[in-house]
C-alpha cells in the first residue's frame, strides 16, 4: 500500500492516507457509495422497474385508456393527464425511495453505518441518498414516454419542449427525494405504515397530476389546498411544456416555486440525517 | 476512586507501525464530556487516555458505565460536549471525514450490507475508502482466508451465522487498513471458538502495527488481549494501566480458604484458630467466609498478603498448633474481576 502524506489526487492503490490538494477528497467515497446502489439496483432490475412503474402505468391504463375508450372522458383528457403521470412519478418515485429504504437502513438492518464510517461529510451520504433515488426516479420517469405511446397511442410532445420536460423532471425527482429525506428521517419505524398512508395518498391526489390545476377554480378550496404540494408544481410545469395552450400555471411560478420547496426540503432533510447519524 | 494513570508502555515495533511518519498517539482522548439532550448526568464526564500506537487498549465497565458512548465519540459517531478526542493526531470533532479514513469500527450488532455477498460486502467497503481496484481484490482474498471465509466469499450475508458475520465485519474493517480499529464488544454472543479466533487475530494485528480499542465487560477478554485496561465507571476513569498492575494495586489480598476438623481429643473453636492463624506474619485476619457452609462444615478464610502459596505450610502449621486439622484448602488468588468489582461494586445495572 501507498501511503503519502503529499497532496496527490492519483493514488490508486493507497486507502487511508488518500487526498486531493491536500484535503480529503469528499466527492469519491460518494461516488463509491453512488456506485455500490447502482451495481444493487441493476441486479434487481426487473424488480426495481416493476416496484416504479406499475402505479403509473395503471393510472394512465384506467384513466387514459379504459376511461376513454368507455366514452366517460372528453376527448383529450388523456393528453391532459400524461405530464401529471409523468410528474407523479418523478416525485413520488424518488420519494419513496429515499424514505422508505432510510428507516429501514436507521432502525434495522443498520447497513447505513459503514456509509457513515467513509471518509466523506455525513451531510454528503445524505445527498447520496437524494441523488441515487433521483436516477432511479429520472429511469420510471424516462420509460414513461415509451409506456405512454404504448398504452395510450399517442402523447402529447414538442421538440422544443425537450429542455424543459428535462429540467422540470430532474427538479421533480430532486425535490421528491429531498421531502423523502425529510420524511424518513423524520418518522420513527414502528410509524411507518401509518406515515406513509397518511402522507403518500394525499401527495398521489393532490398533485394536479389528474387534472388541470386552473381547472379546479370551481372547487377553490381544492386548489388551495392542491397549491400547498410541490407535485402540483412538476405537473403543472410539465404540462406549460408539453401543452402550452392548455391552462396551466406559468413555466416560471413552477421553478420558483419548486427551487423554494427543494431548498427547503434539503435543509430539513439533511438536518434530520444529521440528527439520525450522530447522536 | 483513585484515578490511576500509567504513561502507555513503549510502542511495540510492528512491521507497519512506522509506515506513517508522524508520532502523534494513536488514539489521544482529553477531559472528553458527553451530556445527552435532556440527560440528567455525563454519559462521559471528563474521560482522559492515551494509547501508544500498536497498543491494545480494553475499555472495561458494567452495561451503561459510558464506554459504548466513548467509542461513539472516538468513531465519529456521537458528537462530544467538550473536549477533545484524536485519532492518529486528527482532531475528532474539528475534522471528523479525515478521522474516518483513518480507523475502522466493529460493531457489536450486525450491519453488513444484505444486499451484497460477503466479498463484496469488502470490495465496496474498500472503495468507499478509494483503495483502487486490484488492490481491493488481493485485499478480499487476502482477509477472507484469514477469517477463514475463504470458500464463503460468494455467499450472501444472509446466510452467515453470527460468529461468520462478526469475522466478516472484522474483515471489512481491515480492507482500508486502519491504523486504530475500534471493537465494540468483539466477544459477546460467541462460541469460544470464535472468542479465541476473535482475540488471536487482535493479538496478530497488534503484532502488525495496527492499534486496536475494545470496549468490554468481558474480564477474561480485558485480561487475555489487552496490554492496557481502563476500567470505566459513571462517564470517569476509575483505573488505566496493564491488567497485572491493576491487580497489584486494587485486587486486594490473595486467601487461603481451609476447612477444619477438630484434631482428636481437642475441640478447638474457631475463634481460636483464627486467633492463631493471625499471629502468622503475612496473615491479615481469618474469619468465617460469607454464605451457609454446607453441612456443618467449618470454614475460615484467611486473607494474606501477597502469593498465598507461600505462607500456606505456616497456616497449616497454626491451624495444628491450635488443635484443628485441615481436611481441605484453596487458594484463592486476586484477578481483574476483583478489581473490577472492588471498583464498580456489586449492585446490578
Amino acid at each position: 500500500m501507498t501511503t503519502t502524506s503529499e497532496p496527490t489526487a492519483e493514488t490508486t492503490t493507497g486507502g487511508a492516507g488518500r487526498t486531493v490538494n491536500g484535503r480529503p477528497s469528499q466527492l469519491r467515497p460518494v461516488l463509491a457509495i453512488l456506485g455500490r446502489d447502482l451495481f444493487v439496483t441493476w441486479r434487481e432490475l426487473p424488480g426495481f422497474l416493476a416496484q416504479v412503474l406499475l402505479q403509473p402505468v395503471f393510472v394512465l391504463f384506467i384513466f387514459g385508456q379504459v376511461l376513454g375508450s368507455l366514452d366517460f372522458l372528453q376527448g383529450d383528457y388523456a393528453q391532459l393527464l400524461f405530464p401529471g403521470v409523468v410528474a407523479l412519478t418523478a416525485f413520488l418515485t424518488a420519494l419513496q425511495n429515499t424514505a422508505l429504504p432510510l428507516v429501514i437502513d436507521f432502525s434495522f438492518s443498520k447497513e447505513i453505518e459503514d456509509r457513515l464510517l467513509a471518509p466523506t461529510s455525513t451531510v454528503m451520504v445524505a445527498l447520496e441518498k437524494i441523488a441515487f433515488a433521483s436516477l432511479r426516479a429520472l429511469v420510471a420517469s424516462a420509460a414513461m414516454f415509451p409506456l405512454g405511446i404504448w398504452i395510450l397511442g399517442e402523447i402529447p410532445w414538442r421538440t422544443e419542449a425537450f429542455p424543459l420536460v428535462v429540467l422540470f423532471v430532474v427538479l421533480g425527482a430532486v425535490t421528491g427525494g429531498a421531502a423523502g429525506l425529510t420524511l424518513g428521517t423524520l418518522v420513527p419505524a414502528r410509524k411507518i405504515n401509518t406515515v406513509f398512508a397518511l402522507v403518500l395518498t394525499p401527495l398521489l391526489f393532490t398533485g394536479a397530476a389528474q387534472y388541470p390545476w386552473a381547472s379546479l377554480e370551481v372547487l377553490r378550496w381544492f386548489q388551495v389546498l392542491t397549491a400547498l404540494n410541490p407535485l402540483t408544481y412538476v405537473s403543472e410545469g410539465l404540462r406549460g411544456a408539453l401543452l402550452p395552450d392548455a391552462p396551466h400555471i406559468p413555466v416560471w411560478v413552477c421553478l420558483l416555486v419548486l427551487t423554494g420547496f427543494l431548498a427547503l426540503f434539503t435543509a430539513t432533510g439533511t438536518r434530520g440525517f444529521l440528527r439520525r447519524a450522530l447522536d | 476512586m483513585p484515578v490511576v494513570t500509567s504513561a502507555p508502555p513503549a510502542v511495540r515495533q510492528g512491521t507497519e507501525s512506522s509506515r506513517r511518519g508522524d508520532t502523534a498517539p494513536a488514539v489521544e482522548v482529553v477531559d472528553l464530556v458527553k451530556r445527552y439532550p435532556k440527560a440528567k448526568v455525563n454519559a462521559v464526564d471528563g474521560v482522559s487516555f492515551t494509547v501508544a500506537r500498536g497498543e491494545v487498549f480494553g475499555l472495561l465497565g458494567p452495561n451503561g458505565a459510558g464506554k459504548t458512548t466513548t467509542m461513539g465519540i472516538l468513531t465519529t459517531r456521537v458528537r462530544a460536549t467538550s473536549g477533545t478526542a484524536r485519532v492518529g493526531g486528527i482532531d475528532i470533532g474539528a475534522n471528523p471525514s479525515a478521522a474516518r479514513a483513518l480507523l475502522a469500527v466493529v460493531p457489536q450488532r450486525i450491519n453488513l450490507d444484505r444486499s451484497l455477498t460477503a466479498r463484496q460486502n469488502l470490495l465496496f467497503h474498500a472503495a468507499y475508502h478509494g483503495v483502487g481496484r486490484a488492490e481491493r481484490n488481493r485485499r478480499a482474498d487476502e482477509l477472507l482466508d484469514r477469517f477463514g471465509l475463504g470458500d464463503r466469499g460468494k455467499d450472501k450475508v444472509d446466510n452467515y451465522s453470527g460468529g461468520q458475520a462478526q469475522r466478516l465485519m472484522v474483515a471489512r474493517a481491515l480492507m482500508h487498513e486502519p491504523q486504530v480499529l475500534f471493537l465494540d464488544e468483539p466477544s459477546t454472543g460467541l462460541d469460544p471458538q470464535a472468542r479465541l479466533f476473535v482475540w488471536e487475530r487482535v493479538r496478530e494485528l497488534s503484532d502488525r502495527g495496527t492499534t486496536v480499542v475494545l470496549t468490554t465487560h468481558d474480564m477474561d477478554e480485558a485480561e487475555e488481549v489487552s496490554d492496557r485496561v481502563g476500567i470505566v465507571d459513571h462517564g470517569k476513569v476509575l483505573a488505566l494501566d496493564t491488567p497485572a498492575a491493576l491487580v497489584a494495586e486494587h485486587g486486594g489480598a490473595g486467601s487461603i480458604d481451609v476447612v477444619l476438623e477438630p484434631a482428636d481429643g481437642e475441640s478447638a473453636s474457631d475463634a481460636a484458630v483464627a486467633e492463631a492463624l493471625s499471629r502468622v506474619p503475612g496473615v491479615r485476619g481469618a474469619e468465617p467466609p460469607g454464605g451457609v457452609p454446607p453441612q456443618g462444615e467449618r470454614r475460615l478464610r484467611v486473607d494474606v498478603d501477597g502469593e498465598p502459596a507461600e505462607l500456606l505450610a505456616r497456616v497449616a502449621e497454626a491451624v495444628t498448633g491450635a488443635g484443628a486439622v485441615i481436611t481441605d484448602v484453596r487458594l484463592g488468588r486476586a484477578d481483574l474481576e476483583d478489581v473490577f468489582i472492588s471498583l464498580t461494586g456489586r449492585e446490578l445495572r
